[in-house]
């Protein structure tokens, strides 16, 4: 892996550590995850502790440091999807795929994760794919959805 | 660029008059809530049609209106014709309406109102032939049950204008607050201005907006920092999402005012991860800005320079709180400190920092150009002004609202959304999100201001409202809300990080059956504890969903632990779902909705869930038009 990238990005916000967590999110957008190698990278370059790198990468919920599926699905959990059924969405996620939040199919396809509110409430419940939004979901909407990638056999989980 | 106030005043007039062409035009809402409900589709369905045709109209892409329910909607302007809106469009009604058009025959089937004039939310006048052209069976906007009581500050102009042309914020009046500022007033007399208008933050706290510019004003230090806080986190609450996609240039306004206000020369927008779109929306507004010469060094040909910068935060719930917010700016985890001094005096990188919130930075350039006295006549004694609120669950019309502050919870929900979804019973709304509480059927009638809402144990918070209704259990959600707290406290402080854990775990076990004497008393005595002891208002204002259903829905609590029963059927452990062979008509959609495959079914007999296969998603509940599947 090629850690070029990590000199650009951080080239792009002039080297300075106050843009430290979008530099990030610029890092994993780049490779799919935080590499620790790509973390020390970081903490060289802007010349700050690696504890202080591996702390904004820990605390941010959106950060992994672990190797994502290539599509991340993303199941809003916002007060409004949770009273509208988000428990059946993520049992039916899981007979589907056989994961839950946090964790990716075997094959490295799917990621799923849980978020607070992705902020699209009056379609709740809302499920997202690669920053495409789903609303008004149900259970077989979610089978078609996923069905559409590709014939579904059954995903083991791994990771987490 | 733009060079001067007359050159501005001048590219306004221009603006004006390009606004209303002679062409037809097709505006599509493609806000996140209209992408998400297809508006995409129905923008290059009616495109397609247009280059089929070769019709000379303009079809564009516009922000949200609010009226979620109806998505995906799209406005048609005729020249010399009302506004009329169309509501729930797909590809296939998109090109029929363009061919409809061409014809002069406007399919009012699915029009939702119409606008004679746009004097309601955009400050233009639109000259209209007098015909209405089989119109006239289409309700006006004002007749509209959604539409009539509201009052439209922060989110005027959204989904009027296209929020990647500022040319079109010209044309609706845009920055001629900025011009009046810089032309005719001093700081000190903008400050006056927000102070005497009475605007409080729309963010939560409700603190007095001007005194907070005051404050920073006086304060010593260089340079000074403007940042608003789009770091909406409440879930269910999405105003701001819908400002900053709809209408970004009001908010670089507004922060632009205040920046001549306090002296600042950089600004910040912190927006949350989940709305990429708003980024993308601001980051466009932003560019157009500098290229007008409207951000950027010698802001019009007045020596005043001001910038501002998008910075997306990574998901963490805390950074809402604006010391946090601050934390995470600088590039740090976003953890709260102790206010002995306010950011207004020392924020970010140590320097005075005014930090508001969308809402509010949406309605500063409204106040210095209408003035303060038109302001504070709206609104109650001590809430001036107008809320947003985003009212969903199990309401009927979801979508935003923005009311005066004073308007009661009845005419909210029943009166412009419609009231409960399906003719169900009302049980309770939540208000201001998980720092919030949940009120009851009796307090219907309670006068939605900031100091009304906290004496009833709740909070105005960003203003989301979510309606419950009697298959909710409150004693889950009080549940839900605590497990989402316990995830984004930041850790810092024992009385919020063990005490939320400890307080889930008493929920989790009442939640399952497991609940025992003396829980309700414990969980009181620990919501105490966290409400007095910790250190930001994430803590301080975490058990307000617990107290307040402890207060109003005390007898749930008491069914779950001394009876083991849901009575919403709504906890897992706690409910048997039965098929009443009485009510019964054997329609079979029970059946076909299990996602378990639970319930069997024999010819012209009710169906029987097999319990041991059950796994209690309520599906088959929510299904039956009959009522017959019942909780035991």
């Amino acid at each position: 892996m090629t850690l070029k990238k990590v000199d650009e990005i951080i080239d792009k916000y002039h080297g300075e550590d106050c843009w430290l967590v979008m530099i990030l999110q610029d890092v994993q957008k780049e490779y799919n995850f935080l590499p620790v190698s790509a973390l020390k990278r970081v903490a060289e370059n802007l010349q700050i502790p690696l504890s202080r790198v591996y702390n904004i990468a820990t605390f941010y919920s959106s950060f992994s440091l672990e190797e994502r599926g290539k599509h991340l699905v993303i199941l809003c959990n916002g007060t409004t999807c949770h009273l509208r059924g988000f428990d059946n969405l993520r049992d039916e996620i899981d007979r589907q795929l056989g994961i839950r939040a946090g964790q990716t199919t075997k094959d490295k396809m799917f990621t799923l994760e849980v978020v607070a509110c992705l902020g699209a409430c009056a379609l709740a419940p809302v499920m997202a794919i690669d920053e495409k939004c789903y609303g008004n979901m149900t259970p077989e909407k979610v089978r078609t959805i996923f069905e559409s990638y590709g014939k579904m056999k059954k995903r083991k989980k791994s990771g987490k | 660029m733009i060079k001067s106030i007359e050159e501005l005043s001048e590219k306004r007039s221009f603006a004006k008059s390009e606004f209303y062409s002679d062409k037809v035009k097709i505006s599509v809402g493609m806000g996140t809530c209209g992408l998400a409900n297809g508006a995409g589709d129905v923008f290059e369905g009616i495109r397609d049609e247009i280059q089929k045709q070769g019709l000379d109209f303009v079809v564009r892409q516009v922000g949200c209106v609010g009226f979620c329910q109806m998505e995906p909607i799209v406005d048609v302007l005729v020249p010399g014709l009302p506004r009329v809106f169309y509501h729930h469009m797909s590809a296939e009604r998109g090109r029929e309406l363009v061919s409809g058009i061409s014809k002069g025959n406007f399919c009012t089937e699915w029009a939702l109102a119409r606008l004679d004039q746009d004097k309601l939310l955009v400050e233009l006048d639109r000259p209209l032939d007098g015909k209405l052209n089989g119109l006239a069976s289409v309700p006006t906007f004002e007749q509209l049950p959604f539409y009539k009581d509201q009052l439209k500050i922060a989110l005027r102009n959204c989904g009027f204008l296209d929020p990647h042309n500022i040319e079109e914020y010209l044309a609706a009046g845009g920055y001629s607050a900025l011009s009046k500022v810089l032309m005719e007033m001093g700081p000190e007399q903008i400050i006056d201005t927000i102070e005497k208008a009475g605007l409080r933050g729309r963010g939560g706290g409700g603190f007095v907006t001007g005194k907070k510019w005051r404050v920073c004003r006086q304060a010593p230090g260089y340079p000074k920092y403007i940042i608003c806080n789009g770091d909406e986190g409440d879930p269910g609450a999405f105003m701001d999402r819908s400002v900053m996609e709809s209408n970004p240039y009001v908010i670089l306004e507004g922060m632009t005012i205040g920046a001549y206000a306090i002296g600042a020369e950089q600004g910040y927008i912190y927006v949350r991860l989940e709305y990429p779109l708003a980024v993308e929306n601001l980051r466009s507004a932003i560019k157009q800005a500098r290229e007008y010469g409207l951000l950027g060094e010698n802001i019009l040909g007045t020596g005043f320079g001001f910038d501002v910068q998008v910075s997306r935060g990574a998901g963490a719930f805390v950074c809402g709180e604006e010391t946090a917010l601050i934390a995470s700016l600088a590039g740090f985890s976003g953890e709260p400190c102790t206010r002995n001094v306010y950011p207004a005096e020392k924020g970010l990188f140590g320097k005075p920092t005014i930090i508001n919130n969308v809402e509010t930075w949406a309605n500063v350039p409204v106040i210095i150009n209408k003035d303060w006295k038109w302001f504070a006549e709206i609104g109650s004694d001590k809430s001036k002004g107008t809320k947003v609120f985003s009212v969903v669950g199990k309401v009927r019309n979801t979508g935003l609202v923005e009311v005066p502050m004073g308007i009661t919870l009845r005419r909210i929900i029943y009166d412009i959304c419609g009231g409960i979804l399906n003719e169900r019973n009302f049980k309770g709304v939540q208000t201001g999100g998980p720092s919030g509480g949940c009120l009851p059927e009796s307090l219907l009638d309670l006068q939605v201001d900031f100091d009304q809402l906290s004496e009833a144990g709740s909070i105005m918070g960003s203003g989301g409202m979510i309606i419950m209704d009697d298959r909710i259990c409150v004693v889950e959600v009080a549940r839900y809300f605590m497990e989402f707290l316990t995830r984004e406290s930041c850790g810092k402080c024992t009385a919020c990080r063990e005490g939320l854990r400890r307080t889930l775990e008493v929920l989790e076990r009442i939640t399952s059956g497991e609940g025992a004497s003396g829980d309700i008393e414990l969980l009181e005595e620990l919501c105490s504890y966290i409400r007095n002891n910790s250190i930001c208002g994430l803590g301080k204002t975490a058990p307000n969903p617990v107290l307040s259903t402890l207060r109003y829905f005390r007898d749930e609590y008491i069914a779950h632990i001394e009876q083991k029963k849901c009575p919403a059927g709504v906890c897992r452990k706690l409910t048997i779902f039965k098929v009443e062979p009485e009510k019964c008509k054997v329609c079979g959609k029970c059946i076909k909705v299990c996602p378990s495959g639970a319930i069997k079914g024999k010819k012209k007999q009710a169906p029987v869930i097999e319990q041991d296969k059950c796994t209690k998603c309520g599906l088959c509940r929510e299904t039956c038009p009959f009522e017959a599947v019942i909780v035991t």
